[in-house]
């Protein structure tokens, strides 16, 4: 049985009591929403995408367990000065990783594979997985609300 | 040398045991997560005893067979098992006849049938249809359905702040255009027990046809429909200790004979040409093909060992496990119980104020506690309330206070991680 002090580490409590990039940035032209509908998780992230296609600022607002903040918090935090192309590299990093995948690029997800443990819950891989998909929205401005059913 | 005393060592029969219930449901003997498991998720399906898992057993080793049409050994007996199943549910809910008994799936299947059979053929532009504020959705989308198709509107009677239904309300929504009056008898998130009986009366004074959805009660209390008065009735096996995919629709003869059939094939037909079909008499005119007939002849287990272990005798004990909960789950710091109706059954949902319902689970969880977290199909009342979500804990007649205990401390275990 995983231990779930490995699923809930310090990091992952501090991101949810302490979400960095709470906020919608003034000059976003990017946003999207991303619901969960089995436990409730809502959450809208906000970017800021430059000619340059380069993510100049980024932030997220709304309510979801503490798995689900943690991992828009920290995704922010992560993708933020970074280009679109970069960003949509490491969410599919991310996902193999937290999917259970074995071909996925340890360095590139960095202090992320802190979440390599929600592999061993299947209930909460949607958590920890659902602002990356409401990014995914956003940067390709897709209209309709993501949603993980 | 033989000696007997008989007062001293036969159990008190009068007396409802729990520790000689837990023996009967050897999956509350397992370990979860290295930790003996604790079981409260009953609002969500119950366990299921030996007694039940033996006669579903025996049916598909000894008796299989289809039912209605063999004229051999085997048919003859599953015909005789299937129909003795439906003959307990008769005496169980107090029907005045095994006619009004349908099987089907479960409590949502009978709320459709209703919608489907009942609704499509007697409503219409207009008309209006009753709910209550604290439904599952299984109580408030076949209504909606029914309302796109017919033009008729649905009501909804509001709750108060503790989820208790509020009765004025109610009287000021009834008319001579209410045509279905369809409640829940107790609330899968609140454990509010509604006051069906009222409930009832006041609809058929206002001329509407009612419907008691007993998925939630059927556990924890003796449930009459001739004390209730009310038309129809549904409940789910498999929240009556036995198995899933079989329920039962209880409906009012004269009713069901006015209704149309709401599914058509084999079995429910007394003669089928390419011209005409007649239909077959009651019951067997709502149950078309080949019924679930192991999961009902596991419901008739079900239920004589609910009457066994008896509802009346096992009040005292499941009144001290709400009391006691309640109680415990009050004097946590930070939490809050949803739902603090005047009478209730069975649930208490809570909500605390460092750890999201999910991460709670999960703790619990991980502490071999079984218990639900999320809006529960009830998104309404979720709204109603204004939060996304809540924890669950439901129980049945073999949990222990003890157990609660447990639970206290799967919290506390909560707060170390959160707080």
């Amino acid at each position: 049985m995983p231990d779930m002090r490995e699923l809930y580490q310090e990091i992952i409590l501090d991101h949810n009591k302490a979400p960095r990039n709470y906020r919608k940035p003034d000059d976003a032209n990017r946003e999207a929403e991303g619901y969960n509908p089995l436990c409730g998780d809502h959450y809208t992230v906000f970017a800021r995408v430059d000619s340059n296609q380069q993510i100049t600022d980024i932030g997220f607002e709304g309510v979801g367990c503490a798995i689900s903040k943690a991992a828009a918090s920290m995704m922010t935090s992560m993708v933020k000065g970074k280009s679109v192309e970069e960003a949509e590299r490491c969410f599919e990093n991310y996902r193999q990783m937290i999917t259970g995948g074995k071909d996925y690029d340890r360095d590139a997800l960095g202090k992320l594979m802190v979440f390599s443990e929600v592999c061993n819950y299947p209930t909460r891989i949607k958590c920890a997985i659902l602002c990356w998909h409401t990014l995914h929205a956003a940067l390709n401005n897709l209209q309709e609300p993501v949603t993980t059913e | 040398m033989i000696t007997s005393a008989p007062d001293k060592i036969a159990p008190n029969l009068n007396d409802f045991d729990v520790m000689r219930v837990r023996q009967d449901f050897a999956i509350l003997n397992t370990l979860v997560r290295g930790k003996p498991l604790v079981y409260l998720d009953n609002a969500a399906t119950t366990q299921k005893p030996h007694q039940v898992l033996c006669a579903i057993n025996q049916f598909y080793g000894c008796c299989n067979s289809n039912i209605h049409r063999g004229v051999h050994f085997l048919s003859e007996k599953a015909t005789e098992q299937y129909e003795e199943s439906r003959a307990q549910v008769k005496r169980f809910l107090n029907a005045a006849s095994t006619t009004e008994i349908i099987f089907v799936r479960g409590a949502t299947e009978g709320i459709n049938l209703v919608a489907a059979s009942y609704g499509r053929t007697f409503l219409k532009e207009g008309d209006e249809i009753i709910v209550s504020a604290m439904e599952h959705h299984a109580n408030i989308v076949p209504w909606q359905i029914l309302c796109q198709q017919t033009g008729a509107v649905l009501k909804v009677i509001p709750m108060d702040d503790n989820g208790d239904i509020v009765m004025e309300e109610y009287a000021q929504l009834l008319s001579e255009r209410t045509r279905i009056v369809s409640v829940v008898h107790v609330s899968n998130v609140l454990g509010t027990l509604n006051p069906v009986k009222r409930i009832v009366q006041m609809a058929h004074d206002a001329g509407a046809v009612t419907l008691v959805d007993a998925a939630q009660s059927i556990m924890h209390m003796n449930v009459d429909v001739q004390d209730i008065g009310c038309d129809f009735l549904v409940f789910s096996g498999h929240k009556l200790f036995g198995p899933t995919g079989i329920g039962v629709l209880y409906g009012r003869e004269s009713l069901l004979e006015m209704m149309p059939p709401y599914q058509s094939g084999g079995d429910m037909i007394k003669s089928v040409t390419f011209e005409k079909t007649i239909y077959n008499d009651l019951p067997y005119k709502f149950e078309a093909g080949t019924p679930n007939i192991g999961s009902t002849i596991g419901l008739g287990a079900a239920i004589a060992y609910v009457q066994s272990v008896n509802l009346d005798k096992a009040q005292p004990h499941e009144d001290a496990l709400m009391a006691y909960a309640t109680q415990r789950l009050e004097e946590i710091p930070g939490l809050k119980i949803v739902g603090t109706a005047k009478e209730k059954a069975g649930v208490i949902s809570f909500v605390l104020d460092f750890a999201h319902p999910h991460d709670i689970g999960t703790i619990m969880d991980s502490e071999g506690i079984a218990i639900r977290t999320g809006h529960h199909c009830a998104q309404p009342t979720m709204q109603r309330f204004g939060i996304p979500a809540t924890a669950r804990a439901s129980f049945a007649f073999y949990n222990t206070l003890e157990e609660v205990d447990v639970l206290v401390r799967g919290l506390e275990k909560v707060r170390e991680v959160f707080a």
